[in-house]
């Protein structure tokens, strides 16, 4: 390993440092604001170094990492994304009953480590030690108010579940392991594209690997967790969970599946399709029989990762863009949502029912202005960053001639703009007679929501400069 | 031709939002600020797309005030206009205009917002109008849902959340198709822009071609609204606030048959032609069904919506008779239904106003208390059912005249329309304001005060200048319509114009284009 490996390391190594800092910090000296200081501080050096790595791409550091473009993309959008969940959580925090507050930012940044390693993996023991990164610091994160039974209860079924799909992921590594000797991603595809077709045990360890990924993603039916997690961890984790886990993990699927010929691969396409469907259509149900604001928005996930693999299956050329675009919107749209109900949390609990934003235009117009543009993109109206990520999913679709899957996502978002409406309804009907109290907004937190309307406006009016980015991690 | 600066079709389409950025920033309690800015803003509105005449040249081809610039991928921010769009864009500042001064005292809680959606939805409205790429139409389109499903849904009648998400959820699902289309188009010809798209002479293959087409009507078709997709409308019109029927009746329907004029003649000439009879049967049980349903409402408003539906299949009829005369008229009828059925819930939004309700049985004997508000309700009762010397009878006439030799049989059903569209709207009439006033309630009715009546003044002064002195207005649509047919129907061109009728086999149905490849 020499300099230049270093270099291209700088922002995973930046994340790490940062976690130790942090937690050194909180031994000798705890602080909330000294905590989140020293973690946005560690972020942006991060950030820093990323753009500092950038010029070096493509570079293979060590086999199991490879610092490319979409890797060096898709951190840098789960450090954004840290960063404003970081800005959300102080103020959350401050508001709830948590007696140490400090090794909260400790498991943030180790998430985000997680993700960032999960992102520039190319070899299975570099997804699986991401994976593991990622899913344990959540187990903590989502539990973290130790008094609160609900965050305990979701931190158990989180735990139990991915554990369970760890143990299948690991199964089907070995099966790729014993028919190929390699746990190279890149040798995997060599040797799925020399032969005829993949044997049977090649077949069934990417399935199985499938599944491990599949359960990340909370695609239908590996979606159980989901709601339950969603409404127990607190909303700044929720958030966390919804954007930073899922989003790296699609990275890591876009890498790990854009080896393989899926398109010409029958089953494995069958099977994408069959999930990709499958949770369009049931999230979006299950979502219409949702009351609560928070289990809504897990069920809302659930079909926008169907709508994501719709880009996936489209491979070409169109699909890494289609997929950077999308996850762009979708992290901005998600963060802003779970962001809104974070900072209307009163103490001790979250301020996700429905009596909870009712009538909240009249109460908090700002507020609910914001609420309003994030379901709005949501549901891909245009002018908002969801709909150019809609375009763009639905154009690599049509590109490649998907037709079911096209069709299937234009009714779906039919369908969820209902359920959207229905939230904004809410939020502009008459208030109750005597409206809850609710929190004064934090500044960190006002900004981060001020930042990601303005995030969410930009790029749905002008997305020009923000797709010459996206041209950057397209195959020349 | 650029106002300080600003190419003019920016300007028209964004000024609004000027308005509306202005209105966020008063302070609610200043209720009369609020007021005069959203009058002026839309009375300014209106004076600028007058001086759109100003440059505007009545017998040139191609589209006029062109602005060009790359918005991102290959779409591109593409504006222009011509005589249809035109002709639109007057009637839509018109009666946005007309719909503010209206809401002068209808609306009483929440101004600001009221006022600030309203000027939101005339962007919306604009912009649909004067795009010219697919993308850029489609996102004026939507944009244009929200502001209208907040105003029916906030300031709407009893069932306004209902109507409102009814409204929201039709629409999108159309809109959700035609975005696929667009994507198939974008797929076809690597940009979304309709002009160079219809001068490449490059058309999609047969069968996508008429996939693509019925999806495109069915986007559109749900905003006319044809049967079977025409629902939502008695819905929406209800419970909406007066200005949003106004609204809903004189633009939003437009943009529906506008699509068919703009999108789905000149991109699926085949197709247009493939379907033309499915969508003239639709258009015509459109026409006697919405009449027929018409004539057993027993509220005012839900008479005019159904008689909306009935109408808009006039327009339809006229724009797939593939005629010049017949779609001339349907474009000239779009603009006269606009007029009449704004005018119309006006009137109705006068007594409800007054009374707040709806319902015929309510009223009876109302010119012994209102003698202004009768005749212009006469006026514009007599200008929707088509009589001589008003707007309604040049539309309907042209568009008959022009699908007579395509079916004569269609323009017999058609005409049906015309009988029972008049017995509906005299029955009406006759019920709310003769007879004897004999509920005790309308005792103490007050006439028209002077702004409600300027309110009627420019729709009464255009109704009767179309009906009377048409030529202009029809001038301008001469090139654009003729354009068009020749995409869409080249042999009519071809056809000697002294032909003796009967060489028009009519029973033959599409008549000469029937062999279009």
């Amino acid at each position: 390993m020499n300099g230049g490996d270093l270099l291209a390391l700088g922002p995973l190594i930046a994340l790490g440092l940062t976690a130790v800092v942090v937690m050194l910090a909180a031994a000798f000296c705890r602080n909330h604001r000294l905590a989140v200081a020293l973690t946005l501080a560690g972020l942006t050096a991060a950030g820093v170094a990323l753009v500092c790595a950038w010029p070096l791409t493509p570079r293979q550091v060590t086999p199991l990492l490879l610092i490319d473009r979409p890797a060096l993309f898709y951190t840098g959008l789960m450090l954004a994304a840290a960063l404003v969940v970081t800005l959300l959580s102080h103020g959350y925090l401050e508001q709830q009953p948590i007696g140490r507050r400090e090794e909260y930012y400790v498991l943030v940044l180790t998430t985000t480590l997680g993700a960032g390693v999960l992102a520039a993996s190319a070899h299975f023991a570099s997804f699986f030690l991401g994976l593991e990164l990622l899913s344990v610091s959540l187990f903590a994160l989502v539990a973290y108010p130790r008094t609160n039974p609900l965050c305990i209860e979701a931190g158990i079924k989180y735990l139990v579940l991915a554990g369970t799909s760890s143990a299948f992921l690991l199964f089907g590594v070995g099966l790729v392991y014993a028919a190929l000797g390699t746990l190279d991603f890149a040798r995997l595809a060599a040797a799925a594209a020399g032969g005829a077709a993949p044997g049977l045990l090649i077949l069934a360890g990417v399935s199985l690997t499938l599944v491990g990924i599949g359960f990340k993603l909370s695609l239908v039916p590996f979606h159980l967790w989901a709601p339950d997690v969603y409404q127990g961890a607190p909303a700044p984790v929720a958030a966390l969970v919804a954007t930073v886990s899922k989003g790296a993990v699609f990275a890591l699927l876009l890498r790990y599946v854009g080896q393989l010929p899926v398109s010409q691969h029958a089953a494995l396409f069958t099977m994408f399709t069959v999930l990709a469907i499958a949770s369009m259509f049931i999230g979006n149900w299950l979502a219409l029989l949702q009351q609560n604001v928070k289990r809504l928005l897990a069920y809302s996930s659930i079909a926008h990762m169907g709508y994501l693999l719709v880009a996936l299956l489209a491979g070409g050329r169109w699909a890494p863009a289609a997929v950077a675009v999308y996850l762009t919107a979708y992290f901005v749209t998600t963060l802003g949502a779970f962001g809104v109900v974070a900072v209307l949390s009163p103490r001790g609990r979250d301020a996700d029912a429905p009596e909870d934003i009712l009538g909240l235009a009249w109460r908090r117009p700002w507020l609910a202005g914001v609420f309003t543009l994030m379901l709005l993109s949501l549901a891909g109206i245009p002018l908002t960053a969801g709909f150019v990520g809609k375009f763009f999913v639905l154009a690599a679709g049509v590109n490649s001639n998907l037709w079911l899957l096209a069709a299937a996502l234009a009714v779906n978002s039919a369908i969820g703009l209902f359920y959207y409406l229905r939230l904004i309804v809410l939020l502009f009907r008459q208030p109750a007679p005597a409206p809850a109290a609710t929190p004064p907004l934090p500044r960190l937190a006002a900004a981060a929501l001020g930042a990601l309307t303005l995030a969410l406006l930009w790029l749905g009016v002008y997305p020009a400069p923000f797709l010459q980015l996206i041209r950057m991690l397209m195959p020349d | 031709m650029t106002i300080l600066g600003v190419p003019i079709l920016s300007l028209i389409t964004f000024f609004p939002l000027l308005g509306m950025l202005l209105i966020l920033c008063l302070p609610a309690a200043r209720i009369g600020a609020i007021k005069w800015t959203a009058n002026i803003v839309t009375a300014i509105e209106f004076l600028l797309t007058l001086a759109l005449l100003g440059g505007f040249q009545a017998t040139a081809s191609g589209m006029q005030f062109m602005e060009q610039r790359n918005w991102f991928l290959n779409i591109q921010y593409l504006m222009g206009i011509d005589g249809i769009s035109l002709l639109l864009i007057l009637l839509t500042s018109l009666l946005t205009f007309i719909a503010t001064l209206s809401s002068w005292s209808a609306i009483k809680d929440r101004l600001k917002e009221y006022y600030a959606f309203l000027l939101l939805l005339e962007v919306g409205m604009v912009g649909v109008f004067v795009s010219l790429d697919l993308v850029l139409f489609y996102v004026f389109w939507e944009v244009m849902l929200v502001p209208m499903y907040f105003l029916i849904g906030i300031w709407g009648g009893e069932r306004k959340l209902y109507a409102a998400i009814k409204f929201f959820l039709y629409t999108l699902f159309g809109s959700v198709l035609m975005l696929v289309d667009i994507l198939v188009l974008y797929h076809h010809y690597g940009h979304t822009n309709l002009l160079t798209m219809i001068s490449s002479g490059s058309r999609l293959a047969g069968t996508v071609q008429l996939w693509v087409f019925a999806a495109f009507f069915v986007g559109f078709a749900i905003k006319v609204p044809m049967f079977p997709f025409h629902t939502w409308l008695p819905d929406a019109h209800v419970e909406a606030p007066t200005a949003g029927s106004v609204l809903l009746a004189g633009v939003l329907l437009k943009m529906g048959t506008y699509g068919f004029v703009r999108f789905s003649l000149p991109l699926f000439p085949e197709a247009s032609y493939a379907f033309m009879p499915v969508i003239m049967v639709l258009a015509l049980i459109a026409i006697v069904y919405g009449a027929l349903v018409s004539l057993m409402q027993k509220d005012m408003k839900k008479l005019i919506a159904y008689s909306s539906v009935s109408h808009m299949g006039f327009v339809v009829l006229g724009i797939f008779a593939m005629t010049p005369l017949a779609l001339k008229g349907a474009i000239l009828q779009m603009v006269n239904h606009g007029i009449s059925t704004g005018a119309l819930f006006l009137i109705v939004g006068i007594v409800y106003e007054r009374r707040h309700t709806r319902l015929i049985a309510e009223y009876g004997g109302l010119s012994a208390r209102m003698p202004v508000y009768a005749a212009v309700f006469l006026i514009m009762t007599l200008s929707s059912i088509g009589l001589p010397g008003l707007n309604g009878f040049i539309g309907e006439f042209m568009i008959l005249m022009g699908t007579f030799p395509v079916s004569w049989l269609w323009t017999a059903i058609a005409s049906t329309g015309i009988i029972l569209g008049a017995a509906y709207m005299l029955w009406l009439y006759q019920r709310v304001m003769f007879g004897k006033l004999d509920n005790p309630a309308n005792q103490s009715l007050a006439d028209l005060n002077l702004r409600e009546l300027c309110t009627f003044l420019p729709l009464i002064v255009m109704a009767v200048w179309i009906g009377l002195y048409p030529k202009p207005f029809l001038t301008i649509l001469d090139k654009p319509v003729e354009n068009i047919v020749r995409l869409v129907h080249p042999e009519y061109y071809n056809i000697p114009l002294q032909k003796p009728p009967t060489a028009v086999a009519p029973s033959h149905g599409a008549a000469a284009g029937h062999e279009v490849k």
